[in-house]
């Protein structure tokens, strides 16, 4: 395929059929239930979230809200930071993001290879501790731009748009779609696509479950539910722990070869889940799943190559992988 | 019926600290009130008019059970439950 510049190159993924972790499922001896990989880390910075982050940045310049010279305020932990980096140095914009202390060395690296600058939320808090700074710090600058994922309806509008006809353009049979409940823009703008196409389709939420670190003392009457979610475009949601979604990771690599990131492994957990599910009830599945990004900015975690699953967990503690 | 109970670090103070209890009921709801009998006011933190809270989030067997039964859902012997707070997603 041939494009006029590097951020057109964004989205038209592979969709790719994983036989091994299939014919894996128990009772799936007649192969009537399929998994399917959407292979997002194939995106021009590695990650889903260029859809989001470049859909965004077009449609606020579209908008006029976004001129040349800004400021792009984020708050993020990671790959839309990273993937807005690159579009606001191509585009000529300053790009800052606020970013929780406990995400990896890698993530840090890269916004700054992009020249982002980073401001540190403290790892207690999480991802709504930063999403509090960025919006006091959003309150203090006025002229800066939060494009704001988390409520941004053309977050999901990208996925809307674009990823959503292209997996039904490969799988006219889906049955089932799963991806990571973060900012939820993937699962509301697949969702309501396949939906308003797919008569019956089940739309399947893997969310992060982190250890006891992570979550820290969350107090229980300040929650964060992204301004996108709408429950009704779900079908479930499962909270997957650290534990499941580095095995499944691992899984795919040592099956399918698939190098992903362990946010990816989490979804894996959640689609077999449907899977296992569909087989046992004797149906017929085809059941697609994001792959996220790839595991380049998890290595020095070491969880690709630890002895077993039980070390490789261990090495994640405390850190927001998703 | 025998359910394990997760509680996440900010309820510990009514559960002397522990990680996890058990519990015994039919349903989620019960099993709120079941565990109050042991750990008086823990339920008032989880629900609000006989509802849970909006930033509370419960799982059975890793289930969101806003999206099964709520608290009505039925729980079996041997089941997991697991409370959590609503989080900020992370980069995804």
């Amino acid at each position: 395929m041939k494009y006029d510049s590097p951020l057109e190159a964004v989205g038209n993924t592979p969709l790719v059929r994983l036989p091994r972790l299939s014919a894996a499922i128990p009772g799936n001896g007649d192969g009537r239930v399929a998994l399917w990989a959407k292979l997002e880390d194939r995106n021009p910075t590695g990650s889903i979230k260029d859809r989001p982050a470049l859909h965004m940045i077009e449609r606020a310049e579209a908008a006029g809200r976004l001129t040349p010279g800004c400021t792009i305020l984020e708050p993020t932990s990671g790959n839309t930071g990273i993937s807005l980096a690159m579009a606001a140095k191509l585009k000529g914009y300053r790009m800052v993001c606020v970013m929780p202390e406990n995400t990896s060395e890698e993530r840090r690296e890269l916004l700054r290879m992009w020249g982002a600058e980073i401001i540190a939320s403290p790892a207690a808090g999480g991802s709504n501790t930063a999403v509090r700074i960025a919006k006091e710090i959003a309150a203090e600058h006025p002229d800066w731009v939060m494009l704001y994922q988390y409520g941004n309806p053309d977050n999901a509008g990208a996925h809307y748009a674009t990823t959503g006809p292209e997996i039904l353009a490969d799988l006219p049979g889906i049955t089932h779609f799963v991806a990571g409940l973060g900012t939820t823009g993937t699962l509301m703008g697949v969702g309501r696509f396949l939906r308003e196409k797919v008569p019956g389709v089940q739309i399947v939420a893997a969310e992060p479950r982190y250890d006891d670190l992570v979550y820290g003392l969350r107090n229980l009457d300040e929650g964060f539910v992204p301004e996108l979610y709408d429950a009704e475009v779900l079908t479930t949601r499962f909270s997957v722990g650290s534990a499941d979604a580095v095995r499944r990771t691992r899984e795919l690599l040592s099956e399918e070869g698939i190098f992903a990131g362990v946010s990816t492994g989490a979804i894996l957990h959640a689609a077999i889940g449907a899977a296992r599910k569909a087989a046992a009830a004797g149906e017929r599945a085809d059941v697609a799943f994001v792959v996220a990004d790839g595991g380049w900015k998890y290595l020095s975690t070491g969880i690709y190559t630890a002895e077993t699953t039980e070390a490789a967990v261990e090495a994640l503690q405390g850190q927001l992988w998703a | 019926m025998a359910i394990e109970v997760r509680i996440p670090t900010i309820l510990r103070t009514y559960t002397d600290g522990a990680k996890a209890v058990e519990g015994s009921a039919a349903t989620i709801g019960e099993l709120f009130a079941d565990l109050d009998v042991r750990h008086p006011g823990i339920a008032a933190r989880l629900l609000d008019a006989g509802e849970l809270r909006r930033f509370v989030n419960v799982y059975l067997n890793d289930e969101d059970v806003r999206f099964l039964d709520g608290i009505s859902t039925a729980l079996s012997d041997g089941d997991s439950v697991t409370i959590l707070p609503a989080v900020a997603g992370g980069s995804k």
